[in-house]
């Protein structure tokens, strides 16, 4: 009260004079205010679209692919001039030979080897092994003609995707003006154009943009996340019943809840430290394996899983609790016969969410070789694999043009299956939520 | 028998264990009409036996199978022949290498040397062996533990009690794991790191300004000693989430302060998730869009401005992990906003304050603690992210504080040190080792810190 006295005395009347003449500049810098807080709001939303928006526009054009229409001939002295139909003949037959054979009977007018060199490049490699996987499957078609489609070369791809501008320079680009002519002639009459990508689901990884797809990546990341969710899940919920229901009020029960906390906000690449240095190096686990990815991923989830889980048990109401013990149960039927059944949606909820942010995690699975050139699609726990996100990372970092779109691609299956994981949540949440 | 056949078999003999257990406890008080002169329900015997024959058997498995390869490398280094027993480290792990790769069938056993072909010949028998040896003591011990239990069952054992107590101890263990994995951490770590410091000295690695951590194959080699200051990384580190922090800290604080004081609340049910999605977005995505979209649009503005923008600059990197930082900020300084009492606001809007008078001189005065917590945890976060900087930063170690050029930061050098093939005898790999562990500290600090501002903090109104 004394430093008010010192202040000089003012009368109403200028005070409210002087409020008022403020209260213009006042009420601007509210509205300036609010003003950065809508801004800051459409920033962060405006970030949300533009990211999506980008990698969306980039890689929507990777489920359809250029295919060109070729009639081959399956011409017996080539495929199979022995004419015994043995099996491992058929296999390393020149299918190349055939497929350029094509070609020429396509385009007639092309005479000498580079031209006829730049003719063959329309058509990817990926064209003879389709051949090849007919004749195996049915022999009885040599001799024959067929009508099929074969993949087109990533930069025809490119071309007709209108990735890469027809006006530049012809050093500049990956084709030559005389490719673009026949790319044209086959489009004018429909035998090259763009059909369903179904090899982008269903092939492993490869070199050529046109052949790679992420069903290896696919499988690795499934694998992955069964082994963490078959340890994380279980142990999870474990610990979380143990802090929640059993755990004494004592310095251990301290020291493992600091813990859990301080492990949630360790970076995940020192998971990948501890999984090289002790799952590799000291146990002699195989690398690049999805067993040693799921066991350093089931580590890093185990926080999320345990905190979502207390969080689940904490919001069943002790009087379920004590009613039952009032009946004479004992501390473990209370738990599993009355409290879990309660929280176990909420545990699930926890699951889903700390899958998700498994499969999109990448760097701890770089630290334990999950990061190499894998052709085939790994079909056990210790065959080498690669991840979903690893993938995006791989591909991201060729020149090629189609790979560009490939990663972008892999990033729109890897964003959807986060969608669908996340919604599970959010809906399973919403339907079993209750308020007590 | 194959490991997952073995695990069906515990499995099995697990649930045959428990029928054994209930339909003996059944037996001994003479039938199902009298079981209310058992102790414990008949089901709680069948569990304790199916317990002491699984549990066991269980963890004699895990334990078999994480040393099994192990045991017979060593068994199989010491049947090699004298000389390529006396080769160095590097080549005998190249021949182990070798030997791995025929066990698997990767190779074919003609291509390798022939004392690498008898030895993994022997390997494989070795691995028979012990896998016919651990099916072999796995089901005995299984037999034994259920049938020793089974003899045991009489009508006034303690089934019940018994069983909830090992449920217990096991429910003890789950949460131990946590404790555990910090253990595996610091001691993994930590052990390689000092084989490292014990190569480089601690104070070269802390304030030395040179990092170029190459070695040489050949000792004549030139530049062939490594340089292993880790001042550039450090300092790449700081700029990038300094850079990071800029972008994050006002968009996230002011979208909190708008989302929390003036948004409606239908506005702010769906702006609020829409946000953390940006949370939910996988990081190499982020490093994807760093690299394809920022850094060339930053290049293309640079040159208009006249300024060399470097391909891979902290600048682009750091922006794009603001962008991914900003959910983290914007949900922790809202839930700090939102836990000021709604008493402090009335008490200045009394006073003719205006909202956004208000907010700032009492809402956030009052939410600061809380508000830097969650600073200085976004700030561990940009840390100790990986795959951006990965994607969008620099190799080359510069120490510079401009934005624009490329700066390299630790979790980099840890990936780039650590990716492809690696001996654990090198300085090169122990190197990352030892960033680690720099990392590892720093991140535990921030958050030993954050978490204790914020408890503080949340004590006070509650």
């Amino acid at each position: 009260m004394n430093s008010t006295n010192d202040l000089p005395v003012k009368s109403a009347d200028e005070t409210q004079a002087l409020v008022r003449k403020s209260l213009a500049r006042r009420y601007r810098a509210e509205k300036r205010f609010r003003a950065y807080g809508a801004a800051a709001v459409l920033a962060g939303i405006g970030f949300v679209i533009f990211l999506f928006g980008t990698i969306f526009s980039q890689g929507a054009s990777v489920f359809r692919q250029s295919y060109v229409q070729l009639t081959v001939t399956y011409d017996p002295e080539v495929i199979d001039p022995s004419g015994a139909r043995n099996p491992d003949e058929l296999v390393t037959a020149d299918y190349q030979s055939i497929i350029r054979a094509a070609l020429r009977e396509r385009f007639p007018q092309v005479e000498g080897r580079p031209n006829l060199r730049e003719l063959y490049g329309v058509v990817s490699s990926a064209a003879s092994l389709e051949l090849q996987q007919r004749v195996v499957a049915d022999p009885s078609i040599i001799g024959s003609r067929e009508t099929l489609w074969v993949l087109a070369d990533d930069t025809v791809d490119m071309l007709l995707k209108d990735k890469v501008s027809r006006s530049a320079p012809e050093d500049e680009r990956r084709l030559s003006d005389q490719q673009i002519g026949w790319i044209d002639a086959l489009a004018a009459d429909d035998s090259l154009k763009l059909r369903f990508n179904a090899a982008f689901l269903s092939n492993g990884d490869s070199r050529d943009p046109e052949q790679a797809g992420v069903r290896g990546a696919l499988i690795g990341s499934a694998l992955t996340l069964l082994i963490t969710l078959l340890l994380s899940f279980p142990i999870g919920v474990g610990a979380a019943i143990y802090l929640e229901e059993f755990a004494p009020r004592n310095r251990m029960t301290d020291i493992i809840e600091v813990n859990i906390n301080n492990l949630a906000a360790v970076p995940s690449i020192v998971f990948g430290l501890l999984g090289l240095a002790m799952f590799i190096a000291l146990f002699g686990l195989p690398r690049s394996a999805p067993l040693v990815g799921g066991l350093v991923l089931s580590l890093l989830t185990l926080p999320t899983i345990i905190i979502a889980s207390r969080a689940a048990l904490k919001a069943v109401p002790p009087s379920i609790r004590e009613a039952a013990l009032g009946m004479g149960a004992s501390r473990l039927q209370m738990v599993m016969h009355h409290v879990m059944p309660l929280a176990i949606p909420g545990m699930l909820t926890g699951a889903i969410i700390g899958m998700a942010r498994a499969l999109g995690e990448s760097a701890p699975l770089l630290m334990i070789g999950m990061v190499a050139f894998i052709v085939d699609v790994p079909s056990g726990f210790v065959d080498p694999a690669t991840a979903l996100p690893v993938q995006v990372f791989l591909w991201s970092d060729l020149p090629e043009r189609g790979f560009v779109e490939r990663t972008s691609g892999a990033i729109i299956v890897l964003l959807l299956f986060l969608i669908v994981m996340n919604a599970t949540a959010v809906i399973l949440r919403n339907k079993f939520e209750k308020r007590w | 028998m194959s490991p997952s056949i073995l695990l069906v078999l515990i499995i099995a003999l697990s649930v045959l264990a428990f029928q054994l257990g209930k339909t003996r406890a059944i037996a001994v008080v003479g039938g199902q009409r009298r079981i209310r002169d058992l102790h414990s329900l008949p089901g709680h015997y069948g569990l304790l036996t199916a317990i002491w024959c699984g549990l066991p058997a269980l963890l004699v498995f895990l334990a078999w199978v994480l040393l099994q390869d192990a045991v017979i490398t060593r068994l199989v280094i010491a049947q090699l022949p004298a000389a390529s027993q006396a080769l160095p480290e590097a080549q005998l792990g190249l021949l182990l290498n070798d030997l791995r790769n025929v066990v698997a069938g990767n190779v074919s056993p003609e291509m390798v040397a022939p004392e690498t072909r008898i030895a993994a010949a022997q390997y494989v028998q070795l691995r028979d062996i012990a896998e016919l040896a651990l099916a072999a003591i796995v089901v005995s011990i299984g037999i034994v533990g259920m049938l020793w239990v089974r003899a045991k069952i009489r009508p006034d054992l303690r089934a019940r009690n018994s069983y909830e107590r090992v449920i217990e101890v096991l429910l003890f263990a789950c949460s131990a794991v946590a404790v555990f994995t910090t253990l595996g951490i610091v001691l993994s770590i930590v052990f390689e790191a000092f084989r490292f410091f014990s190569i480089v000295p601690v104070t070269e690695f802390v304030f030395g300004t040179n990092w170029s951590p190459q070695m040489a194959i050949r000792a004549d080699q030139v530049g062939s000693s490594g340089a292993f200051g880790a001042v550039p990384l450090f300092a790449g580190t700081l700029l990038i989430s300094f850079i990071a922090m800029i972008v994050a800290v006002p968009i996230g604080l002011f979208s909190a302060i708008y989302l929390a004081e003036y948004a409606p609340i239908k506005v702010r049910k769906y702006v609020k998730p829409l946000l953390e999605v940006l949370a939910g977005v996988p990081t190499v995505v982020y490093g994807f869009f760093a690299v394809t979209t920022v850094g060339p649009a930053l290049r293309v503005a640079g040159e208009a401005m006249g300024l060399p923008v470097a391909g891979e600059s902290a600048l682009a990197a750091g922006l794009v992990m603001g962008i991914m930082i900003i959910p983290f900020v914007s949900s922790l300084s809202d839930d700090m906003i939102t836990a000021v009492p709604q008493s402090l606001r009335d008490g200045a809007y009394a006073l003719g304050a205006t909202r956004s008078e208000t907010i700032r001189q009492v809402v956030l005065r009052a939410a600061l603690p809380g508000i830097v917590g969650g600073v200085l945890l976004a700030i561990s976060r940009a840390i100790g992210e990986t795959m951006i900087v990965v994607m969008a930063a620099g190799l080359s170690a510069n120490l510079t504080a401009n934005p624009l050029e490329a700066v390299t930061t630790v979790t980099v050098q840890i990936v780039t040190l650590l990716v492809g093939d690696q001996e654990f005898d090198s300085p090169k790999t122990l190197a990352a080792f030892a960033l680690g562990l720099v990392l590892f500290l720093v991140t535990l600090l921030l958050n030993v810190i954050a978490l204790y501002v914020v408890r503080k903090y949340r004590e006070q109104y509650e």
